[in-house]
């Protein structure tokens, strides 16, 4: 019987002919990543172990990106904790203020994963370099702890749902559409356990940043992983960003699948998700008078080029509404000065609205922008949950740059046309 | 092993915000994080919480982010077991790696209500609801699972690999 994509991939890295859904595997893994809040307790953890070294000093990436830059003292504390420990084992990447930024959006700008690699983070995102065509998929502490000692962890491997993407989509649906679409159509727990492959003639219209949108999100349908099939663009994108050698892999022809969808892309319109999970998804046409705080453009899902593109798109020329507040943090050091130098700043500031320093800050409810009792945000962001941005009695719509940046002027959820 | 506890219900897609909101990971303290435990959903739970209660929910328990610092605040709130639909799986990797005792089993979570008295034996994965006289089976653990549960968690676990090699 054919393996789907991520069934090949875990495969060889177990060093095995073929796998199947179900079964328990031990892997070796080619990058371990940890944050500014899981890898205190993985460090902690690790020193239980016993060993005096990390498997491999290139494969560990440390990015304190969460509360970052410091927001008081116990996260600079936990911080201080993780730098010493990275210094101790002399790990290479571990980024500081001033080179870091939100982590999975810097891990591939810095061609830290590539195809065909596996991957695993302590962070739920870590789901997102699947758009790269590699398995990557969030773990706990623990978990990374074990990583950081053996370079070696172990999956049930998973069955998967493909999605066959089709068709081209409208000027104003992007990635965070889809993925929307996609999480409103099967739930929050519409593919637990289980892979998203991505396929389809319609890859070709979806840039690398629509597709890392997409796999970033597919924890928020319950999944293990979410991944792409490898194509020009995939390969082009490593060319420009990574020396590392990469290996394409394609699921067989007879590979089998718990389900599949087919989906129009050119049918679809710009998707909000409503409080409090993202499976609450309505079009933008479906959405009535919804009034807004404050709107958040950034994080791992959403803070890359093409969105602060997006945004500025829409906001040129054009003024925040007078009772919003309008953050935009662009996600690493590089896009703010790719955005800065393409006078996107400009006109942010102009319509004023607010740039920051890269940090996950307030997708999280951290810092850079917390909501009172009962404010609402539109966010770029990821999650919706109860008092994911701040008060439990605030509220976060999700949806795209373009839709949080027409919402920042219209102040009401509105469509960008 | 077996626990024995007095049920606290919740519903479904109980996420890890809701658990552990994120405004108090700026410490892994496991007394600290108990403290705020279920506190953006249940102001009362650190207050009603009794050590050995069982916490029993619906589908998708401790769905969103990786943090195992909601398993750690569960477990240091005295909960000696959660009952489930279904976890999501890095909650459901994070608990076995820490020593939480997780359930899997739909139908002893649809059917067993706020207040029940429950136990539960892990060896055999029976569930008896003390209150309603009825009994429940959840599948057991696979034998590699079952191992690293024996071990004492992922880090004995590893800790016995790395010493054989």
């Amino acid at each position: 019987m054919g393996m789907t994509m991520t069934q090949k991939i875990l495969a060889e890295h177990a060093g095995l002919e073929s796998v199947k859904a179900g079964q328990l595997i031990k892997v070796k893994v080619d990058m371990v990543l940890g944050n500014d809040i899981t890898t205190p307790v993985a460090v902690k953890e690790f020193e239980k172990i016993g060993v005096n070294k990390v498997f491999d000093i290139n494969k560990i990436a440390i990015v304190p990106d969460h509360f970052t830059p410091n927001k008081d003292i116990k996260s600079a504390e936990q911080v201080k904790m993780i730098r010493e420990f990275s210094k101790k084992m002399g790990i290479v990447n571990f980024f500081e203020v001033g080179q870091m930024g939100v982590e999975h959006a810097l891990l591939p700008e810095k061609g830290l994963v590539v195809a065909g690699d596996v991957v695993i983070g302590a962070d739920s995102h870590t789901c997102t370099y699947g758009a790269l065509g590699a398995f990557s998929t969030g773990v706990g502490s623990t978990d990374m702890a074990a990583g950081m000692a053996t370079g070696e962890t172990w999956f049930k491997v998973p069955e998967a749902i493909k999605f066959v993407l089709e068709g081209k989509p409208g000027k104003w649906v992007s990635g965070k559409d889809i993925i929307l679409h996609i999480i409103g159509k099967i739930g929050v727990d519409g593919a637990l356990y289980k892979s998203m492959e991505f396929t389809g003639e319609g890859l070709k219209y979806l840039s690398m940043d629509d597709r890392f949108s997409i796999a970033n999100m597919a924890i928020e349908a319950g999944a293990k992983n979410g991944i792409f099939e490898v194509d020009d663009k995939t390969l082009a994108y490593i060319a420009e960003h990574s020396n590392k050698p990469y290996k394409v892999y394609k699921a067989d022809e007879d590979a089998e699948y718990a389900e599949v969808y087919r989906i129009d892309l050119s049918t679809l319109r710009p998707t909000v998700a409503f409080p409090h999970l993202p499976e609450n998804t309505r079009t933008i046409d479906e959405v009535g008078d919804i009034k807004i705080h404050q709107v958040v453009i950034g994080s791992c899902t959403n803070g890359r080029i093409e969105d602060l593109r997006v945004a500025a798109e829409v906001l040129k020329g054009k003024k925040v509404h007078p009772d919003v507040r309008c953050i935009i943090i662009p996600a690493t050091q590089k896009i703010w000065k790719q955005a800065m130098n393409e006078g996107l700043f400009d006109i942010f500031v102009d319509a004023g609205a607010a740039v920051s320093t890269p940090t996950c800050g307030p997708c999280l409810g951290g810092h850079m922008g917390i909501l009172a009792e009962g404010e609402r945000a539109v966010a770029t962001t990821n999650r919706n949950f109860v008092g994911r941005m701040g008060h439990p009695r605030s509220e976060v719509y999700l949806a795209s740059p373009a839709v949080a940046a027409a919402s920042a002027v219209a102040g009401k959820i509105v469509a960008p046309e | 092993m077996n626990v024995k506890g007095k049920v606290i219900k919740y519903g479904d897609n109980i996420d890890t915000d809701v658990i552990i909101p994120a405004r108090y990971l700026n410490t892994s303290d496991p007394a600290e994080l108990a403290k705020h435990c279920m506190e953006d959903l249940d102001k009362d739970f650190v207050n009603k919480v009794q050590a050995g209660d069982i916490v029993v929910a619906g589908k998708n328990f401790g769905c969103g982010s990786s943090r195992e610092h909601a398993p750690i605040a569960l477990k240091a709130s005295g909960v000696s077991c959660v009952i489930a639909d279904t976890f999501a799986r890095i909650f459901y990797r994070n608990s076995i790696n820490i020593g939480l005792p997780i359930v899997e089993c739909p139908e002893a979570a649809n059917d067993i209500e706020d207040g029940d008295e429950v136990s539960v034996d892990f060896d055999t994965g029976t569930i008896v609801n003390h209150t309603k006289g009825n009994i429940y089976k959840a599948a057991p653990f696979p034998e590699f699972l079952q191992e690293l549960i024996s071990s004492g968690g992922l880090i004995e676990y590893v800790k016995r690999q790395t010493d054989k090699s």
